[in-house]
């Protein structure tokens, strides 16, 4: 069985959903607590959505020295799967995995509602499943959700085929309608919109299944 | 040089209650135990006005686990799960500071939410503002709104709906009510009770500075005092508001239910209004025990804090829990994972013999365990002694002349399509800020009749049932009518619930009132009160917990009577989403239920949202009859529910008919479809904007088989048009387009508080 663990930071609120929703997919969560410094033998990690330490600073800004960082560091390093959702991925960029930084959205509200996004890519372990301009209805939860980068990251994000999702309909002022990004290899991903919360038409979408299906490893050899 | 104020005056305190206490401890109070009967007997802790009136409610039924009194109310929803439900009123601070007011409101609902032992699952607001062509209004609902966002959506707890009112009368004093949910395996039913002499209580959460010294008191237990209604002039009073900390309230709630799932606490209570001393006295008095306190043990946030300050801050996101020795170790373990404060600031003691024989639980304060003794009172005293009052009460003199004013007839006919679209404001703004989806329940969240939410959360048994929630209130048809108006206010929750299939199974309520000391509201609140008990007993609904807010006024002006209605219902069955406002091309639209109202007037526009616009504020109310809303409600409730359980079903849409009467409903079933309906025939204006409840529009693909399934069922249904088109056609008296009603609704609220 697939092992997944879900980082928990003391202000996380969606690592319950994140660990529901891999166990729909048939893979097992373990929740692992900031304060450890070892994943142990796991297939992915998750940084799932919330407000890891409050959020008081700056999103993410506190999380980074967490000790749990160093394992995630590594593990990515060796080519482990991670997915940052939402504070997830603030959090991957502030401890420098994932290029460029989230600010405040374009009309300094929260914003929660479903949003359209478009595949871009499908080299990353979160998207290798879907298919490239495959519209997929996924809700969005944040402030502090408007990607941003400088020029040169922003031609290298396009040169590496980073940009992995973008909005249909920009909802928060990200540059180049960004909505979520890898690293250069592929299997460090972070995105703002939050997939686990599209598992179920019964919750208005399921369109994020293929997102976490391929994150998990399912219908990779069907591609 | 003016004479000083007696310390009793300035602490809240009459002269008559002053003599009651110094009976009680046949004795003068020192200051620090005057101070403490000051909070504890303050109209928000002790419903001194209002007790005698609710006792007149009906709380009982098979499936009521705990009922008023407690931190929540709690049901038996099946599977093994309990749902505690709990609404309460952050009006004062939140018209003073709307962030700090409208955020700790959320924080402290929650707590009393979780010190039942539940997790929090849902956070409802319904909130009231004075007009927003005033721009301290618009403000104020910017701030409570962003409160709310930024802490609720930190703490981790889904915001699923909720009210926006708009009346002249809460310009000074906005309401900002707040509900939550939670559920429980019921093996974890925790209650504060205090037992088991040399047991410790600990304190957790935050330490404890001045922020919120006589909140209770001084804030929420009287009006705001400037001639001109400005709460801005109160600036005085801001030290009184608290300061919420969203970071420390979620590791509270975590390392709570982690203690709670541990058995590691003998019972457990949340620090709210009147902060340490409510608590500790509470849980004392409940445990029939006494409890040492000492001042000394509590952190605290500020140096040179007096007793009284540490004794009645209302410092957040604090809790008291009563633990046995042995089990401390443990308790601070769990604390210190989630990196929150525990610390044994009492001890449970034994009762005291007293002169005549009987054995009283003392509460005593003092500078170390074994120390100076600062305070010495009965805890029962401070909880459950206060004053009753039977205020006089007095029929508004006006009210004949204000029922003789009745728009239905004599009001001129006038613009009729800018009337409906002045109607329809979808508060899309408000609750896009909240965080409404998570833990992954939420079927149907904020902005339709009522939200759906999966019974499900970490650590409940499985289940495939579903919990609904709706807040209902309606401040124009109470100041016409208040014992008629709560009684259609309960009836509208009930039907707001079978939208999504809901069966109603218990009520909460937040009665926001004026001026006590004023007889015509005293008269409004105990008019409600028997309403509100005559729908309960009609629709055969407990009332398992509730909040008074008094003293909403400004200026020497009474709010119009408030009372807030939260409905708690249960579906059975929650495999598939239940059927929304969006019809379908070539549906039957059927209005399901009496078409007419009860009473003299068929369609009575007194009291309507129509009328209100038109400054057109008197007449009579529409009836309150049980039994014929009962058959409707039971029959769309099982429509509905039998889509929810995974049924085929013949039934598309379903929309209660509410505020803006049936133009309303069917304008807002065709913005979310985008699609049009023709409606043949209507009995003029009246029909088109009349409010009572009881009504619903529902579409469905087979109308001949729907009318003979509500006929079997004996509910009268009225076939009203076909879903077609681009253009909303009522009976030939308006007709306005789809397009237009839907720009016209998705934009009115941003365009009134000039955002866009």
């Amino acid at each position: 069985m697939t092992r997944i663990a879900i980082v928990v930071f003391p202000g996380s609120n969606c690592e319950y959903d994140a660990a529901n929703a891999m166990e729909q997919l048939g893979a097992s969560a373990e929740l692992v607590f900031h304060s450890q410094d070892a994943l142990g033998d796991v297939d992915g990690v998750i940084l799932p959505g919330g407000f890891a330490h409050g959020d008081y600073l700056r999103p993410g800004a506190l999380a980074r020295f967490s000790p749990i960082m160093g394992a995630i560091a590594d593990y990515a390093a060796q080519g482990g799967p991670v997915l940052g959702i939402c504070n997830g991925f603030q959090v991957l960029t502030e401890a420098g995995l994932l290029p460029g930084a989230l600010q405040k959205n374009r009309g300094l509200t929260f914003l929660c509602q479903p949003t359209t996004l478009v595949v871009a890519s499908t080299r990353s372990v979160l998207t290798r499943a879907a298919r490239v301009g495959a519209e997929l209805v996924v809700p969005i939860n944040h402030f502090s959700g408007a990607y941003t980068c400088d020029d040169a990251t922003h031609a290298s994000l396009l040169a590496n085929d980073q940009v992995v999702l973008r909005y249909r309909d920009n909802p928060n002022g990200s540059r180049d309608d960004i909505a979520g990004v890898s690293n250069v290899a592929g299997n460090v991903v972070g995105l703002m919109p939050h997939p686990e919360r599209a598992m179920s038409t019964l919750l208005g979408s399921a369109d994020g299944r293929v997102l976490l299906e391929s994150f998990v490893g399912l219908g990779v050899a069907a591609r | 040089m003016s004479v000083p104020e007696p310390l009793h005056r300035a602490l809240g305190l009459t002269d008559s209650e002053l003599d009651d206490i110094r009976q009680v401890l046949s004795r003068e109070p020192n200051p620090l135990e005057l101070a403490l009967y000051g909070v504890m007997w303050s109209e928000h802790c002790s419903y001194k006005s209002s007790r005698l009136h609710l006792r007149r409610l009906p709380s009982k039924a098979p499936h009521v686990l705990v009922g008023p009194g407690e931190g929540a109310g709690v049901i038996d929803a099946g599977d093994g799960i309990g749902v505690a439900i709990r609404i309460e009123s952050h009006n004062h601070p939140s018209a003073i500071e709307p962030y700090q007011g409208a955020a700790t409101g959320v924080g402290g609902i929650l707590r009393d939410v979780f010190s039942m032992g539940a997790r929090p699952l849902a956070v409802m607001d319904p909130l009231f503002f004075g007009e927003l062509d005033d721009a301290r209004n618009r403000w104020l609902v910017e701030g409570v709104v962003s409160g709310i966002s930024g802490y609720g959506n930190s703490v981790g707890v889904p915001t699923i709906g909720g009210e926006l009112t708009f009346d002249q009368c809460y310009s000074a004093n906005p309401l900002v009510n707040v509900l939550a949910v939670g559920a429980l395996p019921t093996s974890r039913l925790a209650l504060a009770v205090a037992s088991g002499v040399g047991n410790f209580a600990v304190l957790l959460g935050s330490s404890t500075g001045r922020d919120g010294i006589g909140g209770v008191s001084v804030l929420a237990s009287a009006g705001f005092a400037g001639d001109d209604g400005a709460a801005s002039l109160d600036d005085a009073k801001r030290p009184s508001v608290q300061v919420g900390d969203p970071y420390e309230e979620k590791r509270l709630i975590e390392a709570c239910l982690e203690l709670l799932d541990l058995e590691l606490v003998v019972g457990i209570q949340d620090l709210g209004g009147a902060g340490l001393i409510c608590a500790t006295c509470e849980t004392a008095a409940k445990g029939g025990v006494g409890m040492d306190v000492n001042v000394d043990a509590v952190p605290q946030r500020e140096l040179g804090m007096a007793p009284f300050e540490i004794m009645t801050s209302e410092s957040q996101e604090r809790m008291l829990a009563i633990v046995t020795p042995e089990n401390f170790a443990a308790v601070k373990a769990v604390c210190d994972k989630w990196e929150i404060r525990a610390n044994v600031v009492g001890h449970v003691v034994e009762p005291t013999e007293m002169p005549d024989g009987s054995r009283v639980g003392l509460l005593r304060v003092r500078h170390g365990f074994d120390g100076e003794v600062l305070a010495e009172v009965p805890a029962s005293s401070l909880a459950d002694d206060a004053p009753l009052y039977d205020r006089p009460r007095e029929r508004p003199a006006d009210l004949d002349a204000l029922w003789g004013d009745d728009p239905t007839f004599d009001e001129p006919e006038g613009d009729l399509v800018k009337d409906l679209l002045d109607l329809v404001v979808d508060p899309a703004w408000v609750y896009r800020q909240y965080d409404s989806q998570l833990f992954l329940n939420t079927v149907v969240g904020p902005g339709r009749d009522a939200a759906l939410l999966r019974l499900a959360g970490p650590g409940l048994p499985a289940s495939q049932r579903g919990f609904a929630v709706s807040t209902d209130s309606n401040p124009r048809w109470c100041a016409l009518d208040p014992r008629v108006g709560t009684a259609l206010t309960v009836a509208e929750g009930v039907a707001n619930l079978a939208c999504v299939g809901a069966t109603a199974k218990a009520v909460v309520n937040c009665l926001n009132f004026g001026n006590p000391e004023h007889p015509e509201v005293m008269w409004q609140l105990s008019e409600s009160i028997d309403g509100m008990a005559e729908a309960c007993e009609g629709l055969s609904l407990p009332v398992i917990g509730g909040n008074v807010s008094l003293y909403n006024e400004s200026g020497g002006r009474d709010i119009d009577p408030t009372p807030v209605v939260g409905l708690l219902g249960v579906v059975d069955s929650l495999v598939a989403p239940p059927p929304g406002w969006d019809w379908r091309e070539g549906d039957a639209v059927v209005l399901v239920g009496h078409r007419e109202a009860v009473g003299e007037t068929a369609f009575p526009l007194s009291g309507s949202r129509w009328a209100t616009r038109r400054g057109r504020r008197g007449g009579r109310l529409a009836g309150f009859d049980a039994a014929r809303l009962v058959s409707t409600f039971n029959f769309v409730t099982a429509e509905v529910a039998a889509v929810c359980a995974g049924a085929d079903s013949d039934v598309t849409a379903v929309h209660d008919v509410s505020g803006g009467g049936l133009a309303a409903a069917l304008a807002e079933m065709a913005a979310a479809s985008s699609r049009g309906v023709h409606v043949a025939r209507l009995e003029g204006r009246g029909e088109l904007f009349a409010e009572f409840p009881g009504r619903f529009v529902m579409a469905t693909s087979d109308a001949e088989s729907f009318v003979a399934r509500a006929l079997d069922a004996g509910v009268p249904v009225t076939l009203l048009g076909t879903v077609g088109g681009d253009v909303v056609n009522l009976g030939g008296l308006l007709s306005v387009s789809v397009q237009e009603i839907a720009r016209h609704r998705s934009q009115a609220l941003e365009e009134a508080l000039e955002l866009i």
